[in-house]
């Protein structure tokens, strides 16, 4: 698994240091340690599991397992404004894969993952309850309906000079 | 004690409250079929994930089938094993698990030993819907000194994990990702080399399938004996000797090591010399060092470390430098056997053969896979030239025996080649837990007395319990001595004499459960314990039944040392037999 090397700094280490204390450093908590850890730091990259590892002593391959099984947890940071393309029902039946596959291909990144620069993380979701409007797409709190595969070059030229 | 009465197959039994299905039905001798479970009973551990559902049964009243190793009896139960249902839906959960397995049984190191493959046999499978629709996973080899990973193999049941994380404390291995995706790695699906891995080899012990291997170096040993210009030196490990027949259908615990010696030459080795030997030095170095320690503390040093750890097992030697990295100048500075072996053999030997230690290949056969690792360590090469070339398993070498089309039952016995194949009963006990402590104590009693041994057997050392000790009097000075095996408990007798906690002037520790006879390299022994007692009773057996008892009498060590080493602890000695120890913890910390 690949990720982008980082260096913590040592006001971040305290901060998983505070996090995993506040659960009493026990490892049963691990789950909860790791909701708070991503809440904090946006994602959980090896760097921030190594510290969790050691604060609740335990291996950082347990660690690294719990986080790679829930999907809810990421190791990937977000983009800068991120992209959730929405393949519910009604958007699904209305085209939303081809949507996705435009989106793939202009930022060339799959699903879960963020562009090179940072600029953008594609991901999907289930229903944000805008049927009316299918296919949807979110970037970021904003919300685009009746997308074409066509219109997604627009789209994502809106925010390329942001 | 409380207990349940239930019928499984119209069979009425009676057991404890709490006991499982699985448990149950063993009793009444059912054998349901089990893939993912796996129980060490000496050591208290069962890995019962539930997760292959290979062993469901149907209970009258329950709506689905259950599984029979985590599902625990009730009053009255009424258990049915092999039901149309039954069957049917351990072949589709059979058929599932195949789905997206690799087909290549022809050219799998496991093909013959595998419990997949004889679970696709006990239950008759003969083809394999559905896996066009599985997706394959594609993960890559991962190659270590010692261990081949090949998850593609891997089907989940995480023995492995419970071996790494449970008994052995080692944490280099979890469950990662999910679906087809889901297999058992390091952290961050790096390569073992990068992890806490100490190679002691028990989760390829305990793999159901290919997913975890040795690595071969039979080839490279076969191409050796081929070339005109090397002389091939091959050393065994006690262990060995005591389980190399089981591979030939022989009872557990039935000694060998005539026949091995013979198979050995026929396979063409110049010389068959035996561990023992070495093992024997070890004592002379290891001893002379307690005894310095101890003589040291005495006279009020300040400075001298006790206890004194063994460091013959080279999974005790990673794992220590993993994890108790404050601690590296507490274990004795002697090299293990393996290595005292080659640094003896290509220099004593390569000049009483008059030839250059490059002519010299050594090979060694041991119960271990963590000696692959140790004899490519640095610090025994000379520019460049491995003290010991090779080192295989006890399972490689049976394998090499048939490969030769050597008829092993039929051999007949024959000695070790000398002089590196001279050895006393001390040498043989390093094989079992505990050996190489009472090994010691055989020579150092002795030596710091100068008197003679009452009593040459310490069954006081002996034993299967994880965590031992005993105090033996040295003509009126109390020895305090421990014994670990198994990392897990190597961990809790160290972090005691980390805290202070415990009070030992010697302590000997082996990685495997067991000691060596129940090394990584060893014939599987599908979690029986029994089998490990017997080869544990075999290297007793020969023990008892050696000539000489006691390392400093073996007549070719006193040899080694008039002609070559002067005395333990010389300057000659230091140089070759013994070593020091590095830092392998990862700094996690980053700046």
């Amino acid at each position: 698994m690949s990720h982008i090397k980082l260096e913590l700094k040592p006001e971040q280490v305290a901060k998983i240091k505070e996090i995993c204390k506040s659960f009493n450093n026990d490892p049963g908590e691990l789950i909860n340690v790791l909701h708070k850890t991503q809440e904090t730091f946006g994602y959980l990259p090896a760097e921030v599991q190594e510290v969790v590892a050691a604060e609740l002593n335990i291996s950082v391959a347990k660690v690294y397992g719990v986080v790679t099984f829930y999907s809810f947890f990421t190791m990937i940071p977000k983009g800068k404004h991120p992209i959730s393309i929405c393949t519910g029902t009604a958007c699904y039946v209305r085209g939303a894969e081809k949507v996705l596959d435009e989106f793939k291909r202009i930022l060339n990144v799959k699903v879960g993952e963020t562009t090179p620069d940072g600029k953008f993380s594609l991901n999907c979701l289930r229903c944000v309850g805008a049927c009316g409007l299918a296919p949807v797409v979110l970037i970021g709190e904003k919300v685009y309906g009746r997308v074409s595969p066509d219109g997604v070059k627009d789209i994502i030229k809106e925010y390329e000079e942001q | 004690m409380e207990t349940v009465k239930l019928t499984i197959d119209n069979k009425q039994v009676e057991v404890p409250k709490g006991t499982t299905i699985y448990k149950a039905a063993r009793k009444l001798g059912i054998d349901i079929p089990v893939l993912c479970y796996m129980e060490l009973h000496d050591l208290g551990v069962e890995n019962k994930p539930a997760g292959c559902r290979i062993c469901v049964v149907e209970v009258e009243g329950r709506r689905n089938l259950a599984p029979s190793c985590a599902t625990e009896c009730a009053e009255g139960m009424v258990v049915k094993t092999h039901t149309t249902r039954v069957i049917n839906a351990r072949r589709t959960v059979m058929e599932l698990i195949l789905s997206d397995h690799p087909k290549d049984c022809l050219t799998c190191p496991k093909s013959g030993r595998c419990d997949l493959q004889d679970m696709a046999i006990k239950l008759g499978i003969r083809e394999i819907p559905g896996q066009e629709y599985a997706e394959m996973s594609t993960y890559k080899k991962d190659f270590s000194p010692s261990i081949i990973r090949d998850v593609d193999k891997c089907i989940m049941c995480r023995r492995c994990e419970t071996m790494c994380n449970e008994v052995q404390t080692v944490g280099a291995l979890s469950a990662v990702n999910r679906g087809f995706m889901a297999v058992v790695a390091p952290a961050f699906e790096q390569d073992l080399e990068k992890s806490p891995c100490t190679y002691c080899g028990q989760c390829v012990a305990v793999c159901p399938t290919g997913a975890l291997t040795e690595v071969d170096h039979t080839t490279k040993v076969i191409r050796a004996i081929a070339d005109p210009t090397k002389t091939v030196l091959v050393q065994t490990a006690p262990a060995v000797r005591a389980a190399l027949g089981e591979e030939f259908c022989m009872k557990p615990g039935t000694l060998v090591t005539g026949k091995m010696v013979a198979a050995l030459r026929q396979i063409g080795f110049d010389y068959v010399f035996d561990t023992d030997f070495a093992a024997d030095l070890t004592i002379m170095e290891e001893g002379t060092e307690l005894l310095d320690r101890l003589t040291r503390f005495l006279n009020g040093d300040k400075n001298v470390k006790l206890p004194i750890l063994t460091s013959c097992c080279p999974g005790w030697v990673n794992f220590f430098e993993h994890n108790f990295t404050d601690m590296l100048d507490v274990p004795s500075s002697a090299k293990s056997p393996q290595q005292m072996f080659g640094a003896i053999a290509k220099s004593y030997f390569a000049e009483k053969l008059g030839k250059k230690r490059e002519e010299l290949v050594v090979v060694s056969v041991m119960p271990c896979l963590a000696k692959k690792y140790e004899c490519q360590r640095d610090e025994f090469k000379v520019d460049g030239n491995p003290d010991v070339d090779f080192s295989i398993s006890t399972r490689e070498l049976a394998h090499l025996i048939k490969e030769f089309n050597i008829n092993f039952e039929e051999l007949p016995d024959e000695d070790f080649d000398r002089p590196l194949g001279e050895s006393t009963g001390a040498g043989v006990i390093f094989g079992a837990t505990g050996g190489v402590i009472e090994a010691a104590v055989r020579s150092a009693y002795e030596i710091h007395t100068g008197k003679p041994l009452p009593r040459i057997d310490f069954t006081e050392l002996r034993g299967m319990e994880g965590i031992r000790s005993a105090t033996i009097d040295f003509n009126g000075l109390p020895i305090n001595i421990g014994i670990a095996h198994g990392l897990g408990n190597a961990r809790k007798l160290l972090e005691d004499v980390r805290s202070g906690k415990a009070n030992y002037h010697a302590i000997e520790v082996m990685a495997c459960p067991g000691g060596c006879i129940g090394g990584g390299g060893q014939p599987l022994h599908h979690g029986n314990s029994a089998i490990i007692k017997a080869r544990m009773e075999a290297i007793y057996r020969e023990d008892a039944g050696k000539p000489i008892r006691k390392s400093h009498e073996n007549p070719y060590i006193v040899k080694l040392y008039e002609e070559f080493l002067g005395k333990p602890m010389s300057e000659k000695a230091h140089h070759l037999l013994h070593t020091h120890y590095f830092s392998k913890k990862k700094d996690i910390y980053i700046k």
